[in-house]
């Protein structure tokens, strides 16, 4: 299987170089072995191969980010011996989705300031204004959001790999697990050399439900009653072929 | 084999979605029980998110009840008029408890408030349940203790809006079964449950109903409250998962001939004790999880 999609990768590869020719050499071509993640029926996560290659030798940091969301949070605390959520915080604007991959440790790849202005590390993705509240509140909420989703793996917690085949090619795999949000993705594939940004590259990725998943999931919510009249309409007939069943029996 | 549910939208195993199905199916169909307040827990406990949890039990219960129902009409052990003002009890009670679910939702509150409420319930329901079996082991070995009176007039019986019903041989309050129908369609909307376990002890004891058609009136007016139940959070919420309902219903209905065969050959009380030790079970896991100290103080909310 991997064997198989690295010589779909490479040969999707030798095209684009030729594509690109020699003459009007770009620094920097990746490309996504797919550019839709479909959510079907069986899905159960799934990888996405980036490949791509470098004029000239460098390092390459991969970064994945999903939609935008609104995010509410909930901070617990005792209340006559039990938990209760008793605070609320609301980002209004953070990824919903975050996979970083590079060729080596990010610190020494990249400076601090292309790190923080490309958006190569999830805390400064996930921002709230000054207005709520004071800095260390701020950070412990922030915290907070990026642990509840790496937990459901949404954010990954560990730097992914991006390894070359020789000086000028690289690939990186990219997972996404079933949980996984939908919407329109980007991914940047940034090129460095000595700490400093040479090319950055954004390709589109979309995750999307289709087939009976996609039609299930518009038909609730665009046609929320008749769905609702359906899934009645489904128990009823459910429940008395069980009767007409047991009845026979 | 993994399936994506649309609407709950996780990957689930199939086998253990049937399994629980039919396990939960088959208790109901050895107690006589709906087994929704044994499923939704056990579906919040597998990480189906509560208001999916809730609104997807309520459509599976639509059709389990309607095989009971269905069963007990052939018996003639159906009290319609009854079951008329126990119905329009539990339209009202289960709009309000719609709203009120997406109220609480939105406040961040209500997955506290769904598992408080089977702690208390199940914890009244199942400690009430063991005593009473335990009560009547004792009394079979002592067949000379007292019997309880038959008819007894409390204030109950001094309520305005009296109303004949034949078939339970009762002359009483319609505002009696229409508050007793409100209180369980509240619960059913928010616990996601049918309500049987609270519906059949009130009309036993509280309406003083015959106990040959309080089984079946119950489960009459629970399809059409579960059925407003699934409506109301399919059209406001959207969270009717249809695919986890199948699923759940395939599993129950044929855990519950199963377990409907095998009742004849068990012993009523202690049939009874043991449903009440797993009521209290489930009751205490929850209670537990309620008091101990959270993984993790924050917690994940609302997400658009």
């Amino acid at each position: 299987m991997s064997g198989r999609r690295s010589l779909v990768a490479f040969g999707c590869l030798a095209l684009l170089l030729a594509l690109v020719g020699p003459g009007r050499a770009s620094p920097l071509v990746a490309d996504l072995s797919k550019h839709l993640v479909a959510i079907t029926t069986a899905f159960a996560g799934s990888d996405v191969l980036l490949f791509g290659a470098v004029e000239e030798p460098g390092d390459i940091v991969v970064v994945v980010r999903g939609p935008p969301r609104r995010q509410v949070m909930h901070r617990k605390s005792r209340i006559a011996g039990i938990w209760v959520n008793t605070a609320t915080m609301t980002f209004d604007d953070v990824p919903s989705f975050f996979a970083v991959a590079a060729s080596r440790p990010l610190e020494e790849i990249a400076s601090d300031s292309v790190r923080k202005r490309n958006g190569m590390n999830i805390e400064d993705l996930v921002t709230l204004p000054s207005a709520k509240g004071s800095e260390n509140v701020r950070d412990e909420w922030r915290q907070a959001l990026i642990r509840n989703k790496q937990r459901e793996g949404l954010y990954q917690p560990q730097l992914g790999r991006v390894s070359f085949s020789g000086p000028r090619l690289f690939r990186s795999d990219v997972f996404f697990p079933a949980n996984v949000p939908t919407g329109n993705y980007q991914v940047q594939t940034y090129l460095l050399r000595d700490g400093a940004l040479v090319s950055a590259q954004t390709t589109p990725l979309i995750v999307g439900k289709i087939g009976l998943e996609a039609d299930l999931f518009d038909f609730a919510h665009e046609q929320a009653a008749f769905y609702g009249l359906i899934a009645i309409a489904l128990a009823l007939l459910a429940g008395w072929l069980a009767h007409v069943a047991f009845r026979r029996s | 084999m993994q399936i994506y549910l649309p609407i709950a939208e996780m990957s689930v195993n199939v086998f253990l979605i049937l399994g629980l199905g039919g396990v939960v199916g088959l208790l109901s169909g050895i107690f006589g029980v709906g087994g929704g307040f044994l499923m939704t827990p056990i579906l919040i406990f597998i990480g189906v998110p509560s208001p999916v949890a809730v609104a997807t039990e309520a459509n599976q219960i639509v059709a389990s009840s309607v095989s009971g129902v269905l069963a007990h009409w052939s018996r003639g052990n159906v009290d319609f008029k009854m079951g008329a003002v126990l119905l329009l009890g539990g339209l009202a009670g289960s709009s309000f408890g719609v709203w009120l679910f997406s109220v609480l939702r939105d406040v961040g509150q209500i997955d506290l408030v769904i598992r408080l409420s089977y702690v208390i319930f199940l914890g009244i329901i199942g400690g009430l349940m063991f005593v009473e079996s335990l009560r009547a082991l004792t009394r079979r070995r002592n067949p000379a203790a007292a019997r309880r009176k038959l008819h007894k007039h409390t204030w109950v019986h001094g309520l305005p809006l009296k109303m004949r019903f034949r078939k339970s041989k009762l002359y009483i309050s319609a505002l009696l079964p229409f508050g007793v129908g409100a209180l369980v369609g509240i619960l059913a909307a928010i616990m996601g449950v049918g309500g049987g376990f609270i519906m059949v002890p009130a009309m036993i004891y509280l309406l003083g109903m015959p106990t040959f058609v309080v089984v079946g009136t119950s489960l009459f007016q629970i399809i059409f409250v579960t059925a407003n139940v699934t409506f109301l959070q399919a059209y406001a919420n959207q969270t009717v998962d249809v695919v986890l309902a199948l699923l759940l219903l395939t599993g129950g209905v044929i855990g519950a001939q199963i377990g409907a065969r095998l009742s004849g050959k068990l012993r009523g009380e202690q049939l009874r004790i043991l449903l009440a030790l797993i009521v209290l079970a489930v009751c205490t896991k929850l209670g537990i999880d309620l008091a101990l100290v959270p993984e993790d103080i924050y917690s994940m909310g609302y997400s658009e």
